[in-house]
This record gives C-alpha cells, structure tokens and sequence, in this order.
C-alpha cells in the first residue's frame, strides 16, 4: 500500500525501505498489538471498539467504503432485501460480519454465514457455488470480481451499501511520535493533491514563490524538524509515491475501475480534505 | 547414608553438605522452583506491562457483551443477539457433536477394517493394509482441504441437487434428509426407547446373577433387544402411528425444512472418521490377536457355542488390551477436530478466534479454549485410569 | 527329510502352477463366504483402480501448458509443470532458489545419515548442529556474497522438513529432560514436569499454534519481537517434548527395576546411574516409537498453514486459488499427498525394520 511506502519516504528518504508482512484479517490486530507489523495499513475500518479496547490508533481516513453484496447474475436477485435465507461467504473477525448480521436482524431475514478465515478462501468458496452471495468492502467485491472471477460479467454489485467502513491506516497505542508520523505522512499525500503537486512537477514546485507549498517541500524550513523527520519528508512523499489522486488512479481506478466518489477532494465533493500543514 | 558421611567427613562441612542427597534434593528443587517462578513472573509482568501500555481491555467482561456476528449452525437456540459467552457455548457444543459423531462412525469403520486384517482372506487383508497406509500417510489437513474442495465443487448448486431418493438432496450447499414430522408419538417413543434400553441393562443384571447363582442360562441378549425396541415401537403405535414426513424442498436460495448436513460439518465428520479409523483398525487387530488361539480352542473343548466363545473369552480379554490405545485415540479425535477452524466449521476454536479478532483479547479467549480442551482430556484420562482400575480387578 | 514326514499336501510340492493355484485356493476361496469376499473385493479394486488410473494416466494430458487441458477429462497434469517451483519453495526469491533446493537437499541428507546405525553416538547430534548452522546461513544469507532472505519468504517442502528435523531436534533434549523430572522423586520438580507435559498433550497442536502467534509476543518485554517462523518453532518444539517425554518415561519404566537397584548398589550417583546405565537400554527401546511420533510431527507440521505460513499445503492452497489453477485442485492436493506419502511411507518402513532388528539384537 502506498501509505506505508509514503511513510517510509518520510521517515528514511527512501519508498522502498519498508517490509510488508502479508496478513488475514484474523490475524492483523494481534500482529500490530504485539509489535510484529508496526503500521496495518489494511481495509481496516474506523470503529469505536478498535479505536479503545483493541488498543488501536487510527491514523486518519484514506479510503471511504461502504459494504456491498456480490451475487451470480443467473440468480436474478436485484437488491439485498431479496437474501433471505441465502448462503453468504463472509470473512470473520472483520465488521462486515457484524454488519451483515446487524442488516439482516434490522430486516427480518435469515441468512446462513459461511466464515472461511483468509480473503482468497472467501473468494475461492464464493466463486465455486458454496454460497449465493459475498459481502464485503465495495471495493473489496469490485477486486475479487476483476482479479478471482473466471468471468466478471457473470457477477453484479447489488445496488445496496449497508454500512460506512472508513478505512485507515492503524497503529498500536503508546507511540505518539509513530502515530504523528504515519498520520502527517497520509496527510501530506492530500495536501499534494490540493496544491497540484504530482511526482512529476514536485522538481519544478520548489522554485514556488507560495509560502504555503515552500512550507510543505521544505523549502521554508520548520515542519519537518516538528515531526522529527528530514525537511524533505513531504518532497520525498511526492517525488517516490505521488500524490493522493496518483496514488487513487494507479491503484484504485485502473486496478478495480471504481469512480473516486465520496473519496475525492473536498473541493470536487468528496470528503479528503487535509489539516493545514504549518 | 547422609549422617555417616556427614561424620566421616566433619572437616569439610560445607563438601559433605553438598554431596548429602537430602540436602541436593531441597537445594535441585529450590533452583527449580525459583527458575519456574521468576520465569512465570517476568512473562506475567511483561503481558501486563504490554497490555496496559497499549491500552488492550483485560477481563472476561466480555462473556456477557452482545456478540452480533451470525453462526452457521448450532445445536442450541443461537441469533446474532446473544452474548459471547453463549456463541462460545455454541462452539464447545459443536465440538462435542462432531467429536461425538466422529468417535462412533470412526469405532464402526475402524473395528470392520480391523476384522478385515485378521480374515483369513488374502485380497481383504491387502485391502485393508492399503487403506490404512494410504490415509495414514497423508495429513489430515491435507485430507480436510481435499474433501472439502471435492465437496463445493463436486456436487451441483441447490437447484440442480442431486436426488438420489425420495425427501434427499445433496448440493454444494450440503445433505438434506427428511425427518419424521412433529407428533407426540415420537416424543413418547424416545422416552419408551430410553426406558427399553433401562430395562434391557436392568434383565442383564437379574439374568447374569441368575447364571452364577444358578447356573441356569437366560437369553439376555435377545430379550433385551427385544425390550429396547419393543417398547418404543408399542410406543409409536399406541400414539396413532402417524408416518407424515417433513421433507426438505427448495424455497428460494436453499432447501428448507427436513435436516441437514452442511458442507463443512460433512467434510470434518468424513475426514475424522476416515483418519482415525485407520488408527482404531490397527488397535482392533493387536487387540484381536493378542488372545492366544489357545483360549478360543479351550472354549470351544469345554463345550461353548462359537458366539458364546467370542462374547466371553475372547471380547473380555482383547478390550482389556484394546481400550486404552483406543481412548487415545478418541482423545485425538477431539483434539483434531479442532482442524475445524480451517474449513469454517464453527467449533469452539473457531469461534474463540472470531471472539478474540472482535473483542481483541487474544489471552482471555485463548486461556478459555485451552482450558476446555484440558479439562476434555483431563476427564478423559481420569475414565480411563479409572476403566483400567476395574478391568485389573476384574482380572485377580 | 521326506522318510521322516509323510508326503503331505505340502506347499513345497507340485509346479509352479499348482502351487500358485493351492495359494489362491487356501487364502481366497477357502469356503464360500470367502469367494464373496473375494469376489466383493476384486469388484470394488477394480473399480478404484479403473477410477485412479483412468483419470491420473489414461485421460490425463501430460502437456507443459494448461491449453491442452481443454480436451482430456482426467487430471491436467501442467499443473505441476507450472506450479511445481512454488509449492516446492514457496515464495523464495526465484534467482536464489538454488538454495532453498540445497536446503531440502542437506535436510534429507542429514535425515538418511541418521538413520544409518553406524553414525549413532553423541557425536551426531553435534554434527547436526553444525549442518542446521550451515543451513540456517544458506538459507537465510546475507554473509560470503549471499543475499539476505526474509524468513517470512521460505517455504514449501524446505519449509515442511525444516520445521519437523528442527523440531524434534530441539524436542529430545527438552523431553529427555522432562521425562527424568517426572520419574524424579523430588516432589516439586516432578509437579513441574507433568503440569507441562499433560498441558500441551491435553491441548490441540492447532491451539498451541495459535497461542504462539498470538499470545506469545505479549509475553516479551517492549520492543523485543521473534519472527512468526520463530514462533511457530518453539510451539512445535513445546508440544513435541511433551508427547516425546511420555515415550522416553515409557522406555526408562520397561527397564528392569534390578537394574536400578544394581546401580545405586554399585554406588552410583543419579546422573551417573542415568547416563552409563539406565539411558542407553531405555532409548535404544524408544527409538521406533520415537518414529513414530516425527512421523505424526512431519504431518502436524501442515498446521503452519493455519497461522499464515507457505508450507507445502499453505503454498499448494494459494496455487489453486489462482482461477487458472481453480479446477485443478485435485492435482494439487494430490502431488503433495504423494509427497508427504512418500516420506511418511518410507520412515514407517524403516522404522519396522528397525524395531525388527532391535529386537533380534537383544
């Protein structure tokens, strides 16, 4: 994921210093709770129960998704309200769990949960017939759909999205420093985008005369020396990563073809909007 | 022995105390006790340091806190609205329920195999040397991962089931059987057959005091199953004998009504039985051939009919060899149907896992399956201490 | 020989033919129930058999590429032609896998070594020692120009056979251990040994597993993490002495009490009665059940799977989620079932074999 590549810029100049451990979602509190992974930059979504009893700190918001239903187009079924009594694959130990039976208890309808721990099982068992539907992500229905599917066109999104899942990257408690970093870091790749800086003029941004980008690339010193980093943290961001919306189109709308929605600029209206850097 | 060296050796005190066995007793133990317990202490203290500073809840508080996640299947009443401390429930009931299950289809299949080993037939023999070789060889997980696989992508969606009878469906989605619709009838027959099996247990008891006072033979084995199944039949007919059938047919995305089997509790059963019952066979025969031929020959010189030879002489003695190999073996049944959790079937490590990713206390749910594991075993192994007692006294 | 027995109906006697046909008669058709088994059990060999064969030989194809899939119904054997770097090494980086390959080389070796009778004594275990060093930095690297490998990236059949040698490796020495304390008539250090030894035998390996990825860490102080690999290890090693430490108790209670009681007569110390006496009659008795248990331990070690680990099944199971690959999944699991038969088969074997010898050595 780009935010921990961000990171890594920030933090020692470099993209690629960073070690990616790959994990299911059963797995991924206990891993950050017990220092194995040091940032989870996974579809995480922002809960109350996370954010205080599990011990988690939510760095910001870098995805807004919402939970969707895929079914098998032969089935005829057009909206989630027509489930009942259905098989549904479900990853357990995520909030998609908890939502679907949170929606089918507020509906009235029956359904029977098919829990295979590990995103490619789920998949793989939706897409051999053990159950009608899949639920999960919006965006997460979208990737298994363009990369597992034998046949995408077999398959349709229902229109329905049960629930909000803001998605972050998340750190452990007890490492404030840590926690301003990764968040500053997510941050900055927005601000990029609202000035216009893109990997590909970050060079030609520093002969800016705006204060307010010399105070982002560094130029005018002071925020990088705040966050404890190199003053080119931010410059490092752009030039190695890019900016949010380059972020957002090579890994988002070329990879699943989804619209940036409710995740473009506040100014295009959508809600990523970055706190002031100064 | 420590009191003559301790005085032949007075001018070197502190030597002798070193080589005084009481003396190295107590220090070994002291050392020991003191390395088990800064070790149980540190870990201790630093669970507690890393759980505090990260502010991770601590506590079984959770047990009584709405769970909100749906189960697939369970033996009792379960909805998304009940507590932690019930879907845990669930769980341990699954268990009991495939283990239960697994234990008796693995006994059946491994005692005909077992049987199959010492038939004087060539080919059954081989057969039976290739079957146990073939499945003990390979992993259970293994085995799990392949029967499911065959299960979901063998058999066809509901609609298309297979239907080999009238009332049974098999799809990808499980087996579905008719059960006999609700009446009192078989409510009273379950309470006759229950009372029947009493009854038989009770004519055994009369009919083998009988014997040793009188010598006088009585056919209790017949007359007790007569007993067991009479009653519940008289039962069922004196009710209306009523024949109705709830039949599972398909309504919407599933069948619906009759009972099932699903997918995964099927696999589990099926993989279970299979890898254990290689086991249980391999016990049955050391079993079977631990009784010398002489005492089958005896029995049958002092005039006993051949079932006879089998049920008294030959049973008594090869289940004093055979049982407790095969409590192990039910024992490791229990514990390897934990390999649940790698195919969803919800049994109680499953559900502890999906507790502990919900509530993030990875310790309270781990500390609560593993004691219930133990205390399945512990309870185990104390039956079986206890059989082997009675079996030893029988025997003097 | 043949003035003193009569001339009976003795196997030795007639033809070839005649005697094949005399074997056939006494051990398949010796009464008429038996000709029903008989005939019940070549119906179903056959069908098994046509069933096998037809689908791994006769409609199988054979081709490198899954293009030719598309027109035989039996197995598609491209499988293995595509995937067999993978499942065997897991997602070791691909220019280094030579390594991995000497790896499962060095293992096997080692493993063959040690079951030679010859090479039975003290110096083996240092000699393994040694060869699990040289192994660690072959596989691992980053010393004399190798490149540094993640342990997060070994895998497959090297990652299978480390975990079940380093296992009991590690495992005897801990369950000899434990296996004198429970035999010990210090009351402390006995209450020790078999709080451990009856917690991990009464507990499922799964959970140990679980325990060691999730709980274990808490348990170290700030900042001090193991790799999951790690982790993994010493569970195994845990649940490995304990059931080992109950065969080692098994061997030291079948030697004679009188051989104790020479000992301590002769004056002995503990260790001294142990080690020179007691020791070698007692492991010589265990080593066949010892077997037996890494024989369980080499199939136990597919449980990784479970915790995220690419052993031969973790790396078999992302193969066949490919949705290339998808239907394909019996040839999948069936190419590792053969592996682990194929070593599982052979140890149990040798083992017979063993136990056949010890038994006429003493």
């Amino acid at each position: 994921m780009d935010v921990c590549r961000a990171v890594a810029a920030a933090m020692f100049g470099d993209a690629d210093a960073v070690r990616f451990t790959p994990l299911t979602a059963a797995q991924r509190f206990t891993a950050l709770q017990s220092g194995e992974v040091d940032v989870l930059s996974r579809n995480t979504t922002w809960t109350t129960t996370r954010d205080t009893s599990l011990g988690l700190n939510f760095a910001g918001i870098n995805y807004y998704d919402g939970q969707g239903f895929m079914v098998r187009k032969d089935l005829g079924v057009t909206s989630a309200k027509q489930l009942s009594g259905a098989a549904i694959c479900v990853e357990p130990g995520t909030t998609t769990e908890l939502n679907l039976a949170d929606y089918f208890r507020a509906n009235n309808m029956d359904f029977e949960p098919v829990v295979i721990e590990n995103t490619t099982e789920v998949t793989a068992a939706f897409f051999s017939g053990r159950c009608d539907v899949y639920t999960t992500d919006a965006s997460g229905l979208a990737s298994a759909r363009n990369v597992s599917a034998e046949n995408p066109e077999d398959y349709v999104i229902l229109p329905e999205i049960i629930s909000k899942e803001p998605l972050g990257p998340v750190v452990r408690h007890g490492d404030d420093e840590w926690l301003d970093i990764v968040k500053w870091s997510h941050i900055a790749m927005i601000q990029a985008e609202e000035f216009g800086i893109t990997s590909d003029n970050v060079d030609d941004m520093m002969d800016t005369d705006n204060p307010g980008i010399k105070r982002f690339l560094g130029v005018t010193p002071g925020m990088g020396e705040a966050l404890g980093l190199d003053e080119k943290w931010a410059y490092n961001i752009v030039k190695q990563v890019g900016n949010y919306g380059e972020s957002y189109q090579r890994n988002v709308t070329e990879k699943l073809g989804l619209e940036r929605g409710l995740n473009a600029l506040w100014t295009d209206g959508g809600l990523m909007y970055a706190f002031p850097i100064r | 022995m420590s009191s003559t060296q301790s005085s032949s050796s007075g001018t070197q005190p502190l030597l002798a105390l070193i080589y005084d066995k009481t003396f190295r007793s107590i220090l070994y133990q002291v050392l020991v006790f003191g390395g088990v317990f800064l070790l149980g202490w540190y870990l201790v203290n630093n669970t507690l340091t890393n759980l505090e500073q990260q502010d991770i809840a601590t506590g079984f508080g959770f047990l009584e806190r709405e769970a909100s996640f749906g189960i697939s299947e369970s033996v009792i009443e379960y909805s998304p609205a009940d507590t932690y401390g019930r879907a845990l429930v669930v769980g341990i009931l699954n268990t009991v329920k495939v283990s239960a299950l697994g234990i008796f289809l693995a006994t059946i299949l491994g005692t005909l195999i077992g049987i199959g080993l010492v038939s004087p037939n060539w080919l059954l023999r081989f057969m039976g040397k290739t079957y146990i070789e073939t499945f003990r060889n390979v992993p259970l997980l293994l085995q799990l991962f392949f029967w499911y696989s065959v299960v979901t992508n063998a058999f066809p969606g509901p609609r298309q089931a297979l239907n080999p009878m009238a009332g049974v469906f098999a799809s990808n989605r499980g087996l579905y059987l008719p059960v006999p619709a609700d009446h009192p009838a078989w409510t009273a027959a379950l309470i006759a057959l229950i009372l029947g099996l009493i009854g038989a247990f009770l004519v055994r008891k009369w009919a083998l005091k009988r014997l040793e006072a009188t010598g006088e033979v009585f056919p209790y084995l017949s007359a007790g199953i007569g007993v067991a199944i009479g009653l519940p039949i008289l039962a069922w007919l004196v009710f209306g004998a009523p024949t109705e059938m709830n039949t599972p047919s398909l309504q919407g995305f599933n069948f619906q009504g009759g009972i099932s089997l699903s997918p995964e509790f099927f696999t589990l059963l099926l993989g279970l039985t299979i890898y254990t019952a290689t086991y249980i066979a391999e016990i049955v025969r050391s079993g079977i051939q631990s009784v010398p031929k002489g005492q089958s020959e005896a029995a049958t010189s002092l005039g006993l009919k051949p079932s006879w030879v089998m049920r008294l002489i030959i049973l008594p003695q090869a289940l004093r060899v055979i049982i407790p190999p095969m409590t192990n073996q039910y024992l490791n049944l229990t514990k390897n149907s934990s390999l649940a959790v790698a195919i969803g079937y919800p049994d109680l490590v499953s559900i502890s896992n999906t507790t502990m990713n919900q509530t993030g206390q990875a310790v309270e749910a781990v500390t609560i399956f593993m004691t219930i594991y133990l205390s399945i075993s512990l309870l185990i192994s104390f039956f079986m201490n206890w059989y082997n007692k009675r079996m030893a006294l029988v025997e003097r | 020989m043949t003035n003193l027995i009569p001339n009976q109906n003795r196997p030795t006697t007639g033809s070839a033919t005649h005697r094949s046909w005399r074997w056939v008669r006494e051990n398949l058709f010796s009464t008429p129930l038996n000709s029903v088994i008989t005939i019940f059990c070549l119906y179903i060999i056959w069908q098994v058999l046509s069933t096998v064969v037809g689908w791994a030989l006769i409609n199988a194809s054979f081709a490198s590429t899954k293009d030719a899939c598309e027109a035989v119904s039996g197995a598609c054997w491209a499988y293995v032609h595509q995937n067999y770097r993978f499942v065997l090494f897991g997602t070791y980086p691909l220019d280094e896998q030579w390594r991995s390959v000497l790896g499962s080389v060095m293992l096997i070796v080692g493993m063959l070594v040690s079951m030679n009778r010859r090479f039975w004594s003290p110096w083996l275990a240092l000699a393994w020692l040694v060869w699990l060093a040289l192994l660690y930095i072959i596989l691992a690297g980053d010393v004399f120009g190798l490149t540094r490998v993640d342990s997060a990236q070994w895998g497959g059949l090297t990652l299978t056979l480390l975990l079940a040698v380093v296992g009991i490796g590690f495992a005897a020495p801990l369950a000899l251990l434990l296996a004198l304390g429970r035999r010990s008539e210090m009351p402390f250090v006995k209450v020790v040994c078999v709080v451990f030894i009856e917690v991990f035998r009464g507990v499922p390996l799964i959970s140990v597993l679980i325990m060691a990825s999730v709980m274990f860490p808490l348990f170290l102080p700030e900042g001090v993490t193991i790799n999951k690999l790690l982790r993994a290890q010493v569970g195994i090693i845990f649940f490995q002495a304990a059931y080992l430490a109950e065969v080692f108790r098994g061997g030291m209670q079948a030697i004679p009490s009188g051989q104790y009681e020479a000992a301590d007569s002769l004056g002995l110390g503990y260790w001294q009665k142990m080690g020179k006496i007691i020791l070698p009659q007692a492991l010589r008795l265990v080593i066949p059940p010892t077997m037996s248990t890494f024989i369980s331990l080499l199939k136990d070690t597919s449980l990784v799977v479970i915790i995220g680990l690419f052993d031969l099944l973790g790396a078999t199971k992302s193969a066949i989620n490919d949705p290339a690959w998808r239907q394909q999944f019996i040839e999948g699991y069936v190419f590792i079932a053969l592996i682990f038969f194929c070593f599982c088969f052979f140890m149990s074997r040798y083992s017979l074999h063993l136990d056949r010898e010890l038994k006429r050595g003493m």
